[in-house]
């Protein structure tokens, strides 16, 4: 199949909304965002402690963190399957091997260091007479948290960003702990190597271009609302 | 400090709440799930779609393939990981079923092993035996010092076959995978096709893979070798042991081989592909052995996987089950 007719068919699949990779593509978004999720959650709050902080090892912990940000995701996955693994690892006995959720905790430990370095950076450029401001106009020491989270919202914002295009484009954690079974772990990544593997190329490139149009999508959207904010 | 403990409080919260939400939603809120490994000629040729739907339609049970070579299937298995494989080579399965992680095993079809190489046929195998195919493949490689072969090199159950065949024609499968003509491609079937296309070489696939890229116009590659014994390629299912990996789903692995042996089945794989592409691409063998005729394809099949003269040693077998050999 040339690259036109495999272009052509999968134009049609997506306009068509073929089920499956509706499907897919629900599922995709609901592991990545619920990843994304859960890493902001935790990894917000140990920004806002580091970045208002100053301790002996602070550069240790902050190098930690940006050098986590490059984990290889074959090298993780490895790891969690080894983890996860039904009878000789430390958490098999959770049942959690070939399953979402396995997915959802192998990314959100994926993208936390990316959500940690660049909020922290971002909190650490915001004005430190904010904070001291705040305060002087009577406000609570987690008042004055708040007003600088709410400065350094666009390096947040950015971190969730990253965060969530990094969960949704990588391979190595869903196929080691998701093991790609059709409707049950497929995601829009394992989808278009088990599909190039079927030799089903129009519904390879399908997955792709939604992968592509979504990530595209969803950072157009956020940048505009940013926009419109100020 | 109260700030903290509070953001601290509604992240373990939220964490546990998504992670256990999720899971409970894909646990408990659906059909129960069995998994099985398999081999990826099976998937990739879309055979196991059509299984799995017609199973699904019959029972309420989710059953979800893992598609992967007959050598990492079996890891996963003896891992205690899934609950069923279904595989192509008796050698690895009764390895698998002596290390105590498996039981009743049922041979469910077989179809045959071709070689497939450039429509030149640059080292003249048209017309050979298997043996010396691989003689003239080699020969071709090492004169004309380009690559000639591209192999699995995967430990599926195709690479596994690969190397009998090799040892049949008495060369060293350690020697010439080094030498420059011969290429291990480290995948599935469809990739390896493609890449025996783009090389211009001669590769082993298992003929549903074949067919299916031949006829998709995907490769150009011609089919060279008849349906020979040693070019036999039977499919088998196993359950996981359940004594030895409690955690396994037995009696719905026990539903599914049953469901595979029965008559709906059996017409199912025959069936298989034949509209499509002129041939079957499996041919149902559960009737075949069951008649113990002498036809020639038994015979070849009870040489070629059988263990100690029958399909699953007693010791193998689940008493609780006996309608599986009868």
């Amino acid at each position: 199949m040339n690259i036109l007719d495999g272009l052509l068919k999968a134009l049609q699949l997506i306009f068509s909304g073929d089920p499956r990779i509706v499907e897919i593509t629900l599922r995709s978004l609901f592991v990545s965002g619920s990843a994304t999720l859960i890493a902001a959650l935790w990894g917000i709050p140990i920004a806002m402690f580091l970045g208002r902080s100053n301790f002996r090892g602070k550069f240790l912990v902050k190098t930690i963190f940006t050098s986590l940000i490059g984990i290889p995701t074959v090298a993780l996955g490895f790891f969690l399957f080894m983890i996860f693994s039904r009878e000789n690892g430390p958490l098999g006995f959770l049942g959690l091997l070939y399953t979402p959720t396995a997915i959802i905790i192998g990314e959100a430990i994926l993208v936390a260091p990316i959500v940690v370095s660049l909020a922290t950076s971002a909190i650490e450029a915001v004005d430190p007479d904010v904070a001291s401001l705040a305060k002087t106009l009577g406000a609570s020491e987690s008042q004055a948290t708040f007003a600088v989270l709410r400065e350094a919202l666009d390096g947040i914002f950015l971190a969730g960003i990253a965060s969530f295009n990094r969960a949704i484009g990588e391979l190595g954690v869903a196929v080691f702990v998701g093991g790609f079974i059709a409707h049950v772990t497929e995601l829009l990544t394992t989808g278009i190597k088990l599909e190039i593997d079927s030799n089903n190329i129009d519904v390879a490139m399908a997955l792709a271009i939604i992968l592509l149009v979504m990530v595209f999508g969803i950072n157009l959207a956020l940048n505009l609302v940013q926009r419109r904010k100020k | 400090m109260k700030t903290w403990i509070k953001v601290l409080t509604i992240a373990v919260a939220a964490t546990v709440l998504i992670v256990g939400g999720s899971y409970a939603y894909f646990q408990y809120f659906t059909r129960t799930r069995l998994l099985v490994s398999t081999t990826t000629s099976l998937w990739e040729t879309g055979l196991l779609n059509a299984t799995e739907q017609a199973f699904e339609a019959k029972y309420w049970i989710d059953l979800g393939f893992i598609p992967v070579g007959t050598g990492q299937a079996i890891q996963q298995a003896q891992g205690g990981n899934v609950d069923a494989l279904l595989v192509h080579s008796p050698s690895n399965e009764t390895q698998f079923l002596q290390g105590g992680d498996g039981s009743c095993r049922k041979i469910i079809a077989y179809n045959f092993f071709t070689i497939v190489g450039p429509a030149s046929d640059p080292a003249g195998i048209n017309g050979s035996t298997t043996t010396d195919a691989l003689k003239k493949i080699v020969d071709y490689g090492r004169s004309n010092n380009t690559r000639a072969w591209v192999s699995r090199g995967d430990g599926s159950g195709t690479h596994t076959k690969e190397k009998t065949l090799w040892a049949k024609a008495s060369y060293s499968y350690t020697q010439i995978s080094q030498e420059s003509w011969y290429a291990s491609a480290g995948s599935g079937m469809s990739a390896t096709l493609n890449m025996a296309n783009e090389f211009g070489a001669y590769t082993l696939s298992d003929i549903g893979t074949y067919l299916k890229l031949a006829k998709d116009h995907t490769i150009s590659l011609v089919q060279y070798l008849a349906e020979t014994k040693d070019l036999l390629n039977v499919y088998s299912v196993m359950a996981v042991n359940q004594t030895r990996h409690p955690s396994v789903n037995f009696s719905n692995a026990i539903t599914f081989i049953k469901y595979l042996i029965s008559d709906d089945c059996q017409q199912l794989i025959d069936n298989y592909g034949k509209d499509e592409y002129g041939e079957s691409l499996f041919h149902s063998a559960v009737q075949l052995l069951k008649q113990n005729s002498t036809s020639q394809i038994v015979q070849w099949i009870k040489d070629y996987a059988f263990i100690n003269g029958t399909e699953c040693p007693p010791e193998y077998r689940d008493p609780r089950y006996p309608e599986l050999y009868s």
